[in-house]
C-alpha cells in the first residue's frame, strides 16, 4: 500500500468508510458541477453586461430566473440531505448480536486497548495497537481518563470523540487485510501530534493466534542481562506506572508492557521499535517526546542496556 | 417628502452655506494635543483607529501563520518546538477571530454608517470610543502575555477539560478567557451604538426600504452580536471561575459537563463567523451595484437573505460537535439547518449575477475582489455543504479539510470583499485614490497565493492529516502538499505587502480624490473626501434608494444649531424628523473608564479580590463620564406636552 | 446630487423626548437584550446540568426561601415608586421625581440586604459541585445588576437633588426606570429556577 493510503478516508478498508467515501464522491460531483455552473453564469453575466447593446434586461424575467435558481438550489440541498441521512442510516445498520468487544481508553498521549472476554483471565490489554479480524463486526467502547481525544482510523470509519465521563461507542468492520494507521484527532495537549494507533487487520485464524499469544504471561528472561533488566523494571520507577503481567509491576498509569517487543512502535507511533530507539527513549523520554508523562528514568550504561534487553524479549 | 418650497430661501445661498460650514467646523472640531487625542469622540477618527488597529492585528496574525507554515513545510521539522507551536496556533486563531475579523467590520460600520444614512454623528460617540480602547487594551494584554511566554495554548476554542484547572496550570488559559471579555465588551457596546444610530438617526426620507444594503448588513450583524456574545462571555467567565475559584461547571467529577462548554462556545462561535461574513455579503452588494452602474437587483430579497442567514445561523452550532457522540436524529436536524442556510446565500449570489447581467460591469480593482469572492467563497461554501453531512463530517472534522474550508469562507468570503471595500473607500477615508496597477497585482498575487496555500489542504485532510499538529511523520507522504501550502502562504504574505505598499505610496502621491470618484450612489459620496468633522452641510434628505443616482433634487435640512453639536433624530420606520439632540462633547472619560475596566479585568485573573477593589476606579470613572456638564439651568421651565417644546422661565 | 433649492426646517422641533423618542431608551433596550440573553443561557445551562445529574440539588438541601420571598416582595412593591418616578419625570415634576427616587433607593437598599441573606441560605457553596456553581452564578448575575442599578440610581438621585438639572436629566430618570423594571422582571424566572425547580421540578 502506498504510504499515503494507510491513513486515508479515500481508501476504505471496511463498509463504514466505504459508505462515507461513496457520499464524498457524490457530494464532490454535485458540488463541482454547481461550482462550474455558477462561475459560468457569473462569467456570462459579466460578458453580457459589458457587451450588450440592445434593450435593457427584463426585470420580471430576471426575477423568474432567480426564483428558478433558488428552487434548483433547494432541490439539490434536499437531495444531499437525503443522501446524508441515508448514509447515516447505512452506517448505523452495522451491528451484530455477537460483536468483538474492544475497549479503547485514551490518555495523554497514548491509547490503552483492551479486548473483553467473559473470563477475566482471557482479557487482553495492550497499548497503541489494535488487531482486527477480517469480516467481523467490532464494537469499540471509547473512554478517556483525562481530556477529550478523538478516535480516528480513516480507512475504517469517521471519528468519534473519547470524552471523560462518557462512553461513546463506534461500530466497525474491517474487510481488507493490511496495516493501517489511526491518529488522535482532537487537540489534547502538547503531544497531540504524536498519538498514533497501529491497526492490523488480519484473517480470523491469525487474529485468534495473536489473542492467544497476548493472553500468555510475559516471557521469562533468559540471559543474566535480561534478568537484571527484569529486576530493574520490577523494582525501579517503571513499576510506578507500567505493568508486565505475571512478572512484576502492575500499575496502569502507562502502557502495558507484557508483549512490548511485538509492537511496531514506541511512544504511540513516535519511534520504530528497535533496541537503539528504545535505548534513546529510556535514556531521555523528554528529549524524544517533550511533555510526555514519562519522566526521566535515570538509567545509564549497563543498566540501560539490561532493561532494553529485557523489554526487547517481551514478545 | 414635502418641503417648504422657499424659492429663494436665503439659508441655501452659497454664501450662507459657506458660513454655516465654517461655524460647524468650529463647533464639531475635536480637541488637539495628547490629552485631546485620548478625548477624541469623532466617529470617523474612532472608526479609522479601529480600522488601522484591526489591520495591525491582521498583520500579526499573518506573521504567526507564516511561522506555522514554515514549521509544517517539511515533516518532523524543528523550527518551532511544540509548546511554542501550540501558543502560536492559538494566538493566530484568537487574533484573527477576535482582534481582526469582527473589529474590522465594526470599524467600517462606525466610520461609514452615519455617513451612509446622512447623519452628523454616531449615537453614543463616547461609548464607541470606550469600545475602541477596550479592544486595543485587550489586544495589548494578550500580546504582552504572549511575549512573556504566557500566551494561551489550547486553541482559539479552548476546549475543557484540557483548558480547565487540572490540565492547564498557570495563567495561559485565563489570559485567553479574559481576552474574550475585553473583545466582547468592545463589540457589544459598538453594536448597541450602531443599532440606535441606524434606527433613529437616518436622514429624513430614508425609510427602511431605502436604507443602503451595507447599513442593513451592519444592523443585522449588530443584533447578532447582542444575542451571540453573551454565550461566550458566560462560558469564558465560568472557565475562569473553574480555574480560579473552584467552581465545577465543566468538571465531570462534580456534576459538570465538558460538553456544556462546547454547546455554549459554539452557540456563540457559529454566529460569530456569520458576524464576520454578513458585512462582507453586504459589501458585495455595494461593490457589485456600484461597479455594474445599476441599483442592486433584488433589494428586498437581499435584505431578507441577510436576516434569514443571521436567524438560521443561531440554529446550526451543533454541526461543530458531530464527533461527540450525539443521537442520530438530533444531528440530522442540524444537518438540515446547516444545509438550509445555504439558500439565502444562494439567493444573494443569484441577485448579484442578475445585477452583473443587467448592468455595465467595470473591472475596477474593487470589482476584481468582488469577482474573486465568487470563485473563492463558493468553494468554501460548497465544502461547507459537505461538512454539513454527518457521515462525511466524521471523517474530515478536525483535519486540514476543515482548515481549508474555514479559510476559503473567511478569506474568500470576508477578506476579499474587505480588501475590495477598503480600496473603494480609501479615497473617502484619506482623500487619495489607491493605485490601480499595484492594486491589480496585489489582487492576483493574493488569488494565486491563497489557492496554492489552501486547496492542497483539502487533500491533506482526506489523506488523514489532523489539524492542530505541530508536525507529521515523513512516512505519511504529506510533505509535498504541505510544502506547496507553505509556499502559497508566503505568496499571500507578499500580496499583503504589495497592498500595504500601495497604501503607503498612495497616501503621499496618490491621485487626489473628489467627493465621488467612483460615481457611486450612496450618501457618503455626497460630501468631501475625507468628510469634514460635521459630515454634511447642508444635511441631506433622500427620496429613493440610490440618492446620488437620482435626478430629482432633494430638499435639505436646515435649522440644526451651528453653535452646538446637534444631530437629527428621526422615526424608526419612515425617518420623519422627530427631535434634535445635543451630542456630548469630546472627553477623556471613556479612555479613563476603559483603563479602569482593563485594570479590573487583568487583576481579576490573578485574584478574585480584583473584582471588588477593581470596581472602585470603575465606579469613579463611570460617574465622571456620565456626570452632566450641560451647565446648571434654571430649574423652572414650561413644558408644552403636546408639541414637546420647552420654554425656560426666567428665574 | 443637484444643488438643493428647498429646505425642511427642524429649528422648531423639540430638543428632547421620552420613550422611543429618546436614544437612551433604545440604548437601555440594547443592554436589556444582552443581559436577558445571558440570563436565559445561564438558566438553560442550569437545566442542562440538572438533566444530566442523578440527584438535584446535588449533595445539598434545597435553598431556603424565606429571604428570597422577601426579596421578591420588595422588588414587586418597588415597581410602584419606579413607575411613579418615571411618570413624574415625564411631567418634568422635579419635586415628585425627588420623592419617588428616594423611595426607590430605600427599597433597593432593603433588597440588597435581603439578597445578602439569601447567599448563605442557598445551602451549598459555589465550589462544592456543579449545582452549587450554577446556582451561585444565577444569583450572582442578578445581584450584579442589582448593585449596578443601585449605583446608577444613587448617582441619579444625587444629581436630581443637587446637581445641574435640565430636561435631559428627566429623560435619564424616565429611561433608568426601564433598567429597574428589568431587574424586577428578570428576577422572576431566576427565582423560579433557583428556589422552585429543586422543590417542584
Amino acid at each position: 500500500m502506498n504510504p499515503v493510503d494507510i491513513q486515508s478516508a479515500l481508501h476504505p478498508a471496511g463498509p463504514q468508510a466505504a459508505h462515507i467515501a461513496w457520499l464524498w464522491w457524490l457530494m464532490l460531483s454535485v458540488c463541482a458541477a454547481v461550482f462550474v455552473i455558477v462561475l459560468a453564469a457569473m462569467g456570462v453575466a459579466v460578458y453580457r453586461g459589458r457587451h450588450h447593446t440592445g434593450p435593457p434586461a427584463d426585470e420580471a424575467a430576471m426575477r423568474r430566473a432567480v426564483s428558478l435558481a433558488t428552487g434548483a438550489t433547494v432541490v439539490i440541498l434536499i437531495a444531499l440531505l437525503f443522501a446524508s441521512v441515508w448514509t447515516g442510516r447505512a452506517i448505523a445498520a452495522l451491528g451484530s448480536p455477537t460483536p468483538l468487544d474492544v475497549e479503547v481508553t485514551a490518555a495523554q498521549w497514548w491509547w490503552q486497548v483492551e479486548y473483553a472476554a467473559p473470563q477475566p483471565s482471557n482479557r487482553v490489554t495492550t497499548a497503541n495497537e489494535i488487531h482486527l479480524p477480517i469480516g467481523r463486526v467490532v464494537r469499540v467502547l471509547l473512554k478517556s481518563t483525562d481530556v477529550i481525544h478523538s478516535f480516528w482510523i480513516p480507512n475504517l470509519h469517521g471519528k468519534v470523540d473519547l470524552i471523560p465521563g462518557r462512553g461513546n461507542v463506534i461500530w466497525l468492520r474491517a474487510d481488507t487485510a493490511g496495516t493501517y494507521r489511526g491518529q488522535c484527532a482532537e487537540f489534547c495537549g502538547i503531544q497531540h501530534a504524536h498519538m498514533a494507533l497501529t491497526v492490523i487487520v488480519e484473517p480470523e485464524p491469525q487474529f485468534e493466534a495473536w489473542l492467544v499469544k497476548e493472553r500468555r504471561a510475559a516471557e521469562a528472561p533468559q540471559t543474566p542481562e535480561q534478568q537484571r533488566g527484569r529486576d530493574l523494571v520490577a523494582h525501579g520507577s517503571c513499576a510506578l506506572c507500567h505493568s508486565v503481567q505475571g512478572d512484576g509491576p502492575s500499575a496502569h498509569l502507562g502502557p502495558d508492557l507484557t508483549h512490548f517487543a511485538s509492537r511496531p512502535t514506541i511512544a504511540a507511533g513516535e519511534l520504530e521499535n528497535t533496541p537503539e530507539n528504545l535505548a534513546a527513549w529510556l535514556a531521555d523520554p523528554q528529549r524524544i517526546k517533550v511533555g510526555s508523562r514519562m519522566p526521566a528514568t535515570g538509567l545509564r550504561g549497563d543498566d540501560l542496556q539490561a532493561v532494553v534487553a529485557y523489554l526487547e524479549q517481551l514478545k | 417628502m414635502r418641503g417648504q418650497d422657499l424659492a429663494a430661501d436665503p439659508r441655501l445661498e452659497p454664501a450662507a452655506l459657506a458660513r454655516e460650514a465654517r461655524l460647524l467646523a468650529e463647533t464639531w472640531a475635536q480637541p488637539r494635543g495628547i490629552v485631546g487625542w485620548f478625548s477624541n469622540t469623532d466617529h470617523k477618527t474612532i472608526g479609522l483607529r479601529f480600522l488601522v488597529t484591526s489591520f495591525v492585528f491582521f498583520a500579526l496574525g499573518g506573521v504567526l501563520a507564516a511561522l506555522m507554515r514554515i514549521q509544517l513545510a517539511r515533516p518532523d521539522a524543528h523550527f518551532l518546538w511544540p509548546d511554542l507551536y501550540d501558543q502560536i496556533f492559538t494566538m493566530h486563531g484568537t487574533t484573527m477571530m477576535f482582534l481582526f475579523a469582527v473589529p474590522v467590520m465594526l470599524a467600517l460600520g462606525i466610520y461609514f454608517v452615519p455617513l451612509m444614512i446622512g447623519a452628523r454623528d454616531i449615537a453614543f460617540p463616547r461609548l464607541v470610543a470606550f469600545g475602541y480602547y477596550m479592544f486595543v487594551f485587550g489586544g495589548i494584554f494578550l500580546y504582552v502575555m504572549f511575549l512573556l511566554n504566557t500566551g494561551p495554548d489550547n486553541g482559539w476554542f479552548s476546549y475543557v477539560p484540557l483548558a480547565g484547572p487540572a490540565f492547564s496550570a498557570g495563567k495561559r488559559g485565563d489570559v485567553w478567557a479574559q481576552l474574550i471579555t475585553f473583545t466582547e465588551v468592545s463589540a457589544l457596546v459598538v453594536a448597541v451604538a450602531l443599532i440606535v444610530t441606524i434606527f433613529k438617526m437616518r436622514a429624513p426620507g430614508m425609510s427602511l426600504n431605502r436604507v443602503p444594503i451595507f447599513v442593513w448588513g451592519m444592523l443585522v450583524v449588530s443584533f447578532m452580536i447582542l444575542f451571540a456574545m453573551p454565550a461566550v462571555m458566560l462560558a469564558s467567565s465560568w472557565l475562569i471561575m473553574d480555574r480560579l475559584v473552584g467552581t465545577h461547571v465543566f468538571n465531570k467529577a462534580q456534576g459538570g459537563d465538558p460538553l456544556l462548554w462546547q454547546h455554549l462556545f459554539w452557540f456563540f462561535a457559529h454566529p460569530e463567523v456569520y458576524i464576520i461574513f454578513l458585512p462582507a455579503q453586504a459589501m458585495m452588494s455595494t461593490l457589485i451595484s456600484t461597479f455594474s452602474r445599476r441599483p442592486v437587483f433584488g433589494y428586498l430579497a437581499l435584505v431578507l437573505s441577510l436576516s434569514a442567514t443571521a436567524f438560521i445561523g443561531f440554529g446550526v452550532w451543533v454541526h461543530h460537535m458531530f464527533a461527540t457522540g450525539l443521537p442520530q436524529l438530533g444531528a440530522s436536524f442540524f444537518t438540515a439547518a446547516s444545509l438550509m442556510i445555504v439558500v439565502p446565500t444562494g439567493v444573494q449570489f443569484f441577485c448579484w449575477i442578475a445585477t452583473l447581467w443587467s448592468g455595465r460591469p467595470q473591472f475596477t480593482v474593487p470589482m476584481l475582489y468582488a469577482l474573486g469572492f465568487f470563485a473563492v467563497f463558493l468553494i468554501g461554501g460548497l465544502t461547507g455543504v459537505m461538512l454539513a453531512a454527518v457521515p462525511l463530517n466524521q471523517q474530515v472534522h478536525d483535519t486540514f479539510f476543515v482548515v481549508a474550508h474555514l479559510h476559503y469562507v473567511l478569506i474568500g468570503g470576508a477578506v476579499f470583499p474587505l480588501l475590495g471595500m477598503v480600496f473603494y473607500w480609501f479615497p473617502k477615508l484619506t482623500g487619495r485614490l489607491l493605485d490601480n496597477g499595484i492594486g491589480t497585482v496585489a489582487f492576483w498575487t493574493l488569488f494565486v497565493g491563497f489557492n496554492l496555500t489552501f486547496f492542497p489542504q483539502h487533500i491533506l485532510g482526506l489523506e488523514g492529516m489532523p489539524r492542530r499538529v505541530y508536525t507529521y511523520p515523513a512516512a505519511m507522504g504529506w510533505g509535498g502538499l504541505n510544502l506547496m501550502s507553505s509556499i502559497g502562504a508566503m505568496t499571500i504574505g507578499v500580496s499583503m505587502l504589495i497592498y500595504l505598499y500601495n497604501v503607503a505610496v498612495s497616501l503621499r502621491r496618490g491621485e487626489v480624490a473628489a467627493a465621488n470618484p467612483w460615481e457611486a450612489s450612496t450618501l457618503e459620496w455626497a460630501t468631501a473626501s475625507p468628510p469634514p468633522p460635521f459630515n454634511f452641510s447642508p444635511m441631506p434628505t433622500v427620496g429613493d434608494r440610490d440618492p446620488l443616482w437620482s435626478p430629482d433634487p432633494q430638499p435639505v435640512v436646515v435649522g440644526l444649531a451651528t453653535d452646538k453639536r446637534e444631530v437629527l433624530v428621526t422615526q424608526l420606520m419612515d425617518a420623519v424628523p422627530e427631535l434634535a439632540r445635543k451630542q456630548p462633547h469630546p472627553t477623556i472619560w471613556p479612555f479613563l473608564a476603559a483603563v479602569a475596566v482593563s485594570v479590573m479585568f487583568v487583576w481579576s485573573i490573578f485574584s478574585p479580590w480584583g473584582v471588588i477593589y477593581g470596581s472602585i476606579p470603575i465606579a469613579i470613572t463611570f460617574i465622571g463620564w456620565f456626570w452632566p456638564t450641560d451647565g446648571k439651568r434654571p430649574q423652572a421651565f414650561e413644558h408644552d406636552v403636546a408639541s414637546g417644546h420647552v420654554q425656560e422661565r426666567a428665574v | 446630487m443637484t444643488p438643493a433649492s428647498r429646505a425642511i426646517d427642524v429649528a422648531t422641533l423639540p430638543r428632547y423626548g421620552f420613550g422611543h423618542r429618546s436614544l437612551t431608551w433604545w440604548g437601555t433596550l440594547g443592554l436589556l437584550a444582552i443581559e436577558s440573553t445571558a440570563f436565559g443561557l445561564a438558566i438553560v445551562a442550569y437545566l442542562y446540568l440538572k438533566g444530566r445529574a442523578d440527584e438535584w440539588p446535588t449533595a445539598a438541601l434545597a435553598p431556603r426561601m424565606f429571604w428570597a420571598n422577601l426579596t421578591t416582595a420588595i422588588l414587586l412593591v418597588s415597581a410602584v415608586p419606579n413607575e411613579l418616578a418615571k411618570r413624574a419625570a415625564r411631567r418634568l415634576d422635579l419635586g415628585r421625581v425627588r420623592l419617588w427616587l428616594v423611595v426607590c433607593l430605600v427599597l433597593e437598599i432593603a433588597v440588597i440586604a435581603t439578597r445578602a441573606m439569601e447567599f448563605p441560605l442557598l445551602n451549598v457553596r459555589w465550589d462544592a459541585n456543579a449545582y452549587g456553581s450554577v446556582v451561585w452564578t444565577l444569583l450572582g448575575l442578578h445581584t450584579t445588576h442589582l448593585i449596578t442599578d443601585f449605583g446608577d440610581s444613587g448617582v441619579l438621585t444625587l444629581l436630581m437633588m443637587s446637581g445641574p438639572v435640565n430636561e435631559n436629566r428627566f429623560v435619564d430618570v424616565a429611561e433608568n426606570s426601564l433598567y429597574w423594571y428589568f431587574v424586577i422582571a428578570s428576577w422572576i424566572p431566576i427565582y423560579a429556577v433557583i428556589y422552585l425547580v429543586p422543590r417542584f421540578g
